[in-house]
């Protein structure tokens, strides 16, 4: 039978919930990686047992851990003992060096003047689909990362940072962060990204050059409400059999493209509200797309303290609340962008974590839902492993 | 030997409990330590001091004999009785929220 792994990511460790295809009894293991930030954790398609981790503290800044065993153990890349030393004699140890290529340059900040761009940390890891050792890393101040050997090392792609538009980029409350990575199954050369608050960006030449996708945007808390950048993107999903359709969610506005993001159309319909951060697709209906509606962006909380997930099965525009088994009253939690996640299972499992550290998990596609594990630590991102 | 006690994440980074001892070469000095530190145990590297700039980062602070000396040149000799190893040089994460 199936099984589903899920990995978690929370402020204060790395927790990992796994099931058999029932989803019905839960196993939890962590915390691990115990007093850290996991911004992140992804597992590769190629490897599933192969999952990298971002660990991150703004003490001591930014670890990268990998697992080849399915999260049993885990090890900074590149520190086993015949890796150690350099020309030099000193460790080679580099899974944590993100250095922007060449000159950093500016971007704009908060107070609209120019400041040189920072690294801070590792948003999101994105494995490749063909090779286990490749992946890539979206990172804060934003950039996209590639690691060619197993995470013990990263380089910049750097036409993203260095396009013309770069200085017009600022970041949004959470920092300038480069989040979502979508690889297109068809397509090894195309790579779309989306940063807050720039936009959506793709490449069609494997990340050498990219272009801003975010015609159609409009956003109200920018000076020109149509730029070419500046729009705070909070999550992009995409089908792997429709991969030129994208959906966004806008800090306000849920939209879709169905030109891979050269034009987008509003679908937020009759959700109670347009804000919110995750964004996903069904596993087996590319039309079938969740979003956890938040009150507005000065209140991080599901409007009328009911925390519902809204499911359309046309693309957009006419959504149905799915409340069954979720809190419909007093709940002021927020679910973070990177938070929700899809199984493959059939009917296909629906999962998010909330910063008030509970888990919820539907095994119907979203009909009814129940807490997998709750009171962790405030959960920053949960992604789920479909394994044989 | 020289002792160092790091803070309690990196203790967990590094996978020790309580002090660590080192061999450093003469002269004794933060940078000595932490080169020596860093070759121990490769996982710490940029955790203390930023990988290019070999800065420390601004969160973390280097007390001794009861003095802060975080603000001294990382050259400077580290007091004597870091370098006879009756005292440790404390790797210290700021006191701060979360």
């Amino acid at each position: 039978m199936s099984k589903v792994r899920v990995l978690v990511g929370t402020k204060k460790g790395a927790f990992i919930l796994t099931s058999d295809g029932t989803r019905k009894r839960w196993k939890v293991s962590g915390p691990h990686f115990a007093g850290w930030e996991i911004y992140h954790m992804k597992g590769s398609v190629v490897d599933p047992d192969r999952i990298y981790a971002s660990q991150t503290s703004d003490w001591f800044g930014q670890i990268i851990q990998r697992s080849d065993d399915g999260g049993k153990t885990w090890s900074t890349p590149g520190s086993s003992p015949e890796e150690l030393k350099g020309a030099d004699g000193m460790p080679k140890a580099e899974s944590n060096k993100f250095v922007y290529d060449g000159l950093p340059g500016t971007h704009q900040w908060y107070d609209g003047t120019q400041h040189p761009w920072e690294f801070k940390r590792v948003w999101h890891l994105e494995p490749s689909l063909d090779n286990p050792d490749h992946v890539y890393a979206g990172v804060e101040d934003a950039a996209l990362f590639v690691s060619r050997d197993g995470g013990k090392s990263w380089s910049e792609l750097s036409g993203l940072r260095k396009h013309d538009t770069g200085p017009k980029w600022q970041p949004g409350a959470g920092g300038m962060c480069l989040h979502t990575i979508l690889l297109d199954p068809t397509n090894p050369k195309r790579i779309s990204v989306a940063i807050s608050a720039a936009g959506a960006f793709r490449s069609d030449d494997g990340g050498d050059s990219w272009k801003p996708i975010n015609h159609g945007l409009h956003s109200q808390h920018i000076p020109d409400p149509t730029a070419e950048v500046g729009h705070c993107v909070h999550r992009v999903a995409m089908h792997p059999s429709r991969p030129n359709t994208l959906f966004m969610q806008k800090h306000w506005d849920v939209m879709r493209s169905d030109n891979a993001g050269d034009s987008w159309t509003e679908v937020s319909g009759n959700l109670s509200s347009d804000f919110g951060f995750p964004i996903d697709v069904h596993a087996h209906e590319p039309e079938t797309i969740y979003v956890v509606p938040i009150k507005s962006d000065s209140e991080h909380y599901p409007p009328s303290g009911r925390l519902r997930v809204y499911r359309s099965r046309t693309g957009g525009n006419e959504w149905q609340a799915l409340t069954k088994g979720l809190p419909q009253r007093n709940c002021y939690v927020n679910v973070l962008r990177d938070a929700m996640s899809i199984d493959s299972l059939e009917p296909c499992g629906v999962y998010f974590g909330t910063t008030g550290g509970q888990v919820y998990a539907s095994a119907d596609a979203g009909d009814r839902w129940k807490p997998i594990v709750r009171d962790l630590p405030a959960v920053l991102s949960v992604e789920v492993q479909t394994l044989p | 030997m020289i002792r160092v006690v790091l803070p309690p994440n990196l203790r967990t980074l590094a996978r020790v409990d309580g002090e660590v001892e080192l061999e450093v070469k003469t002269p004794v000095s933060q940078r000595s330590v932490l080169d020596a530190l860093e070759s121990r145990y490769p996982m710490l590297r940029g955790t203390i001091r930023d990988h290019v700039t070999q800065v420390r980062r601004p969160m973390v602070r280097f007390f001794a004999c009861g003095e802060d000396l975080s603000h001294e040149s990382p050259d400077a000799p580290l007091p004597d009785a870091i370098a006879a190893g009756s005292e440790p040089f404390l790797i210290i994460g700021a006191i701060a929220g979360g």
